[in-house]
């Protein structure tokens, strides 16, 4: 990735904050106070005044810009390059989106304003809520957590809460051996106990051994589906009845509903929850890590448990936030949710409608299975397709000893983002393309691939050090570990 | 609009790639009593000026705090935001990255969390802080989880002065978290009792959660509950307001193990209280049970200096079920905009946003309390940004007066605090102006 942007700045370092401006700096103009000055010192306790200003850095307006200007143009971004990165559908995010976020009306509300200032923006609460409904086939939903994570966090709230109202005490969460990582963390955070369901080798689960490991102390499976080796287990349907059967309930994480959007609902096949990743299916921002959104749709049992509040519609049109749910889990976090995410999640709902909906999932899943194929012959395939919205491969090239990681840090010398290195399987790579991509891009993509195969076998060295035309070469992570460093200090 | 790009050739050539006929195929393994017999019932799609026309008809039905004056406060804050925050912030590379997982392409990210994590630090007189969490509530939840990890205890005490949220999420945690037994402190006069901390606090003890300047605007004793907590060896968790600690004695300072707060007031839109910023800042010796991401600096293969994200070790992704918190990915964006705020507004700047906020916050207090049939609620106690009129009016018919005359007066606290339903809380922001603050007075005054 090259972005010198005319000049040859790609070696330079930026300095730090701290490196730069001088005492006395500023970049803000804030008006005069038009009060009485008060002096703290007087009118407070000595022992919690601050003897000095934070020793925050001191610059001035045009070298602010300069600074973070420069670090922009170090952050590689679908805006400017593809980015497959395996579960994480990083697909374009529609600029209308941002516009909509900021309007004044969204962007300048208080939580404690009057329902009756805010009607507009419950109705749009209220029709997302819908929308999740009819998008998961599951009837009622709620959108407050923050975050994929926080979403299956109070997902198993819910399900401990469910048992626990049955006068039941149900202890352990099956996870496949496939899962991610915040699956079997959040039944700890939570906790349970998480028991390790094994898959097939084509990545499905195994009938067999959660038969086996499914009794009346499973609370409930915690499963992704199409799961995270990027195929649809037609077995859904059989897992939610061996689960149902002993009184457990089916939990999707909801991370690659884009491979299903029209096509398939969690509801109809016998998930009881499930969370949204609204950065990942409709297209708000990943922002460099964040702010997501992990609404949590339920089944009609779990209803009585959602966290509160909850947008109502009252018979006259109007809307309200409903506090007095006394079966409630409580509150998952202050005050309502990710709103402004949950604006630009509306406007993409509402733009594409129930037909482009469907052309999302249509278009992402024919898009990596495209790329599959196109692949196959120069790299091994260790779960066969046709694939959901993304697939793994293993690069082989034992005999030159490249990894996985060096043919995803030669992409980069390409302008194309690395796939996700080394998980689910050891040593693969695991790409999706995502719907928005042009074949132009697609092909690029396979070509690059294809001609970093044959550098594997010919040229190695030149993917053992890539990447060659970053601002920096391979980051020594195992010492950052080990002395870490992650605050500056002066001196 | 789909924003997908490959035309029916385009799909034809793919398909023929593929070798089968229709996209169709590719969902021919799924069961078709599981397969949507007919479209979603979702409306039909807009064009962009369909849809702009849908949004502004929304916005249209809100009252933004922008077109009335604002008083409103209790976790969520009209400060102002400089233009720098949206300009540098929002660039489209910082706003369409993800997770900086790949060093070599995004020091850009990295090299601006590592700022972010140096900035938390000096404004909280901590030794570490994260990349950040989702908002102060839950980062006050993983501050609590975090506790137990470091000491093993069970026990937490939670100052009943907080905010009502912090409460309730800790409580929606801690009952679903076996390992987790909470108590809250009563409230004597606006503040924490310190009787009730002395009597309740005891070996079993792990943490105590407390919040400063608190949720009536109060400010808490906090050398003296530092030196309580960390006598029965605890940890003291304190929730601060960060603009703040541009006039009042950082929680580093008075001994707090693990700082958290709620960053929205950094450069963030209120936007109904989300996407907010959890920051949460530690002590060296805890670096290691840090929940969430950290960038750390190191060097590259020539030597150069470069940045990663570090200490994965601890992360959900690596530890799994052994993990001690679930959070994956960061706030990102908020954070972004937290480190443009805060260095545009530096040494100085945040210095006289805090100095503004307590005289204008002061001024009106006085103003108002000057006023026939209205008093602070805690005239003993000091506070910062905010604070509690009591009134002998109907709060509801007055809140209602005032926001008929164009200003949101305050906040009513009946709905956590029964007894105080001839209260409601003001906060004062550098925002507001002196005839504001008048004008507020006025239409207090005229109440009948």
């Amino acid at each position: 990735m090259t972005q010198n942007h005319g000049v040859a700045d790609v070696d330079v370092t930026i300095p730090l904050l701290f490196e730069e401006g001088s005492p006395g700096s500023c970049a803000v103009s804030l008006s005069k106070s038009d009060v009485p000055q008060q002096d703290v010192r007087k009118m407070l306790p000595a022992e919690l005044v601050a003897d000095d200003s934070p020793p925050l850095p001191e610059i001035a307006e045009m070298d602010l810009v300069r600074h973070f200007t420069r670090l922009a143009h170090r952050a590689f971004s679908v805006d400017a390059n593809f980015y497959p990165l395996g579960s994480c559908t990083m697909k374009y995010n529609p600029r209308i989106n941002e516009r909509a976020a900021a309007l004044p009306g969204f962007a300048n509300l208080h939580p404690y304003q009057p329902v009756d200032q805010i009607q507009g923006l419950l109705e749009l609460l209220y029709a997302v809520r819908e929308f999740l409904q009819e998008i998961s086939g599951l009837p009622e939903v709620c959108l407050q957590p923050a975050a994929g994570a926080h979403g299956e966090m109070t997902g198993l709230m819910l399900v401990n809460a469910y048992h626990r109202d049955r006068g039941e005490q149900r202890l352990n969460v099956l996870v496949p051996d496939s899962a991610h990582g915040t699956n079997p963390a959040t039944c700890t955070v939570c906790s349970r106990t998480a028991i390790t369901v094994k898959s097939r080798p084509d990545g499905k689960v195994d009938l067999d051994d959660l038969r086996k490991k499914v009794d009346r102390h499973t609370a409930a499976l915690m499963i992704t589906n199409p799961n995270t080796v990027g195929v649809f287990d037609e077995q859904i349907g059989d897992l939610a009845e061996i689960l149902h059967e002993q009184g457990a309930l089916l939990y999707m994480d909801g991370a690659n509903m884009n491979a299903m959007l029209g096509i398939m609902r969690p509801g109809d096949f016998g998930v009881d929850v499930m969370h949204f990743n609204t950065h990942k299916t409709f297209s708000t921002p990943h922002g460099g890590g964040g702010p997501g959104s992990g609404p949590v749709a339920v089944a009609e049992k779990l209803r009585p448990f959602l966290p509160i509040p909850q947008v109502i519609k009252k018979t006259d049109a109007t809307f309200e936030l409903d506090h007095n749910r006394p079966k409630s889990i409580g509150k998952v976090r202050a005050f309502f949710g990710q709103v402004g995410v949950l604006v630009r999640c509306y406007t993409y709902i509402r733009s594409l409608g129930t037909e482009g909906l469907r052309n999302v999932s249509d278009k992402a899943v024919l898009s990596a299975n495209y790329l599959a194929k196109r692949l196959e012959k120069a790299y091994h395939f260790p779960i066969p397709g046709p694939y959901a919205h993304e697939f793994i491969l293993v690069p082989k090239f034992e005999e030159t000893g490249v990894t996985e990681i060096d043919v995803a840090k030669r992409l980069i010398d390409h302008g194309i983002h690395p796939p996700t290195m080394s998980w689910p399987v050891h040593h693969c790579l695991m790409i999706e393309p995502t719907e928005t991509e042009s074949l132009r891009t697609l092909d690029y993509f396979a070509d690059t691939m294809l001609k970093i195969a044959r550098e594997a076998r010919e040229t190695p060295e030149v993917v053992k050090n890539a990447p060659h035309h970053t601002p920096i070469s391979r980051a020594d992570e195992v010492g950052a570990a080990r002395k870490p460093n992650v605050r500056w200090l002066p001196g | 609009m789909d924003y997908t790009q490959l035309t029916s050739n385009d799909v034809q050539r793919m398909l023929q790639t593929i070798g089968i006929s229709s996209v169709d195929n590719l969902f021919s393994g799924i069961d078709a009593r599981h397969r949507v017999p007919s479209g979603l019932k979702i409306p039909a799609g807009l064009s962009e000026p369909e849809m702009l026309a849908d949004l502004q008809r929304l916005a249209s039905r809100n009252k933004s705090t922008d077109q009335q004056i604002s008083f409103l406060g209790a976790g969520i804050y009209d400060h102002f935001i400089p233009t720098l925050v949206d300009a540098l912030a929002h660039q489209s590379e910082f706003v369409t990255a993800y997770t900086p997982y790949q060093a070599e392409a995004s020091q850009g990210t990295l090299q601006a969390f590592y700022e972010f994590q140096t900035m938390v630090c000096q404004l909280f007189g901590m030794d570490v802080s994260n990349a950040s969490l989702y908002e102060m509530t839950s980062a006050a939840a993983e501050a609590m989880l975090m506790a137990r990890d470091i000491n093993g205890r069970r026990k937490v005490l939670i100052s009943g002065a907080a905010h009502p949220d912090l409460l309730a999420v800790l409580r929606t945690y801690a009952s679903n978290n076996a390992e987790t037994q909470i108590a809250v402190l009563p409230i004597t006069d606006g503040i924490t009792s310190l009787t009730a901390l002395r009597s309740q606090i005891d070996p079993e003890t792990c943490a105590v959660v407390m919040q400063h300047p608190n949720f009536f605007g109060n400010l808490e004793a906090q050398p003296q509950i530092a030196d309580i907590v960390h006598q029965s060896g605890a940890l003291l968790i304190t929730a601060v307001d960060p603009i703040s600690c541009g006039l009042l004695k950082p929680p580093g300072d008075y001994g707090t193990d693990i700082a958290v707060a709620e960053g929205q007031a950094l450069g963030i839109p209120q936007q109904f209280g989300g996407p907010a910023l959890g920051l949460l800042a530690t002590r060296n010796e805890y670096m290691r049970k840090i929940p969430g991401r950290l960038v750390g600096m190191t060097v590259d293969k020539e030597g150069r200096r470069a940045f990663c994200l570090t200490l994965q070790a601890r992360e959900q992704h690596i530890r799994r079920e052994k993990a001690s918190s679930n959070v994956c990915t960061n706030q990102g964006l908020m954070a972004m905009r937290a480190t443009v705020y805060m260095a545009t507004m530096g040494r100085q700047g945040l210095r006289q946003v805090a100095q503004q906020c307590f005289d204008k916050a002061h001024y009106a207090a006085r103003q108002i309390a000057q006023l026939p049939g209205y008093e602070l609620a805690f005239p003993k106690q000091s506070f910062f940004k905010e604070f509690v009129i009591r009134t002998r009016h109907d709060v509801k018919k007055l809140l209602h007066h005032a926001q008929a005359h164009g200003v949101l007066a305050g906040v009513p606290l009946d709905c956590w605090f029964a007894e105080m339903n001839d209260c409601f809380m003001m906060t004062v922001t550098e925002k507001r102006t002196r005839a504001e603050i008048d004008r507020l007075v006025e239409i207090l005054r005229n109440v009948q």
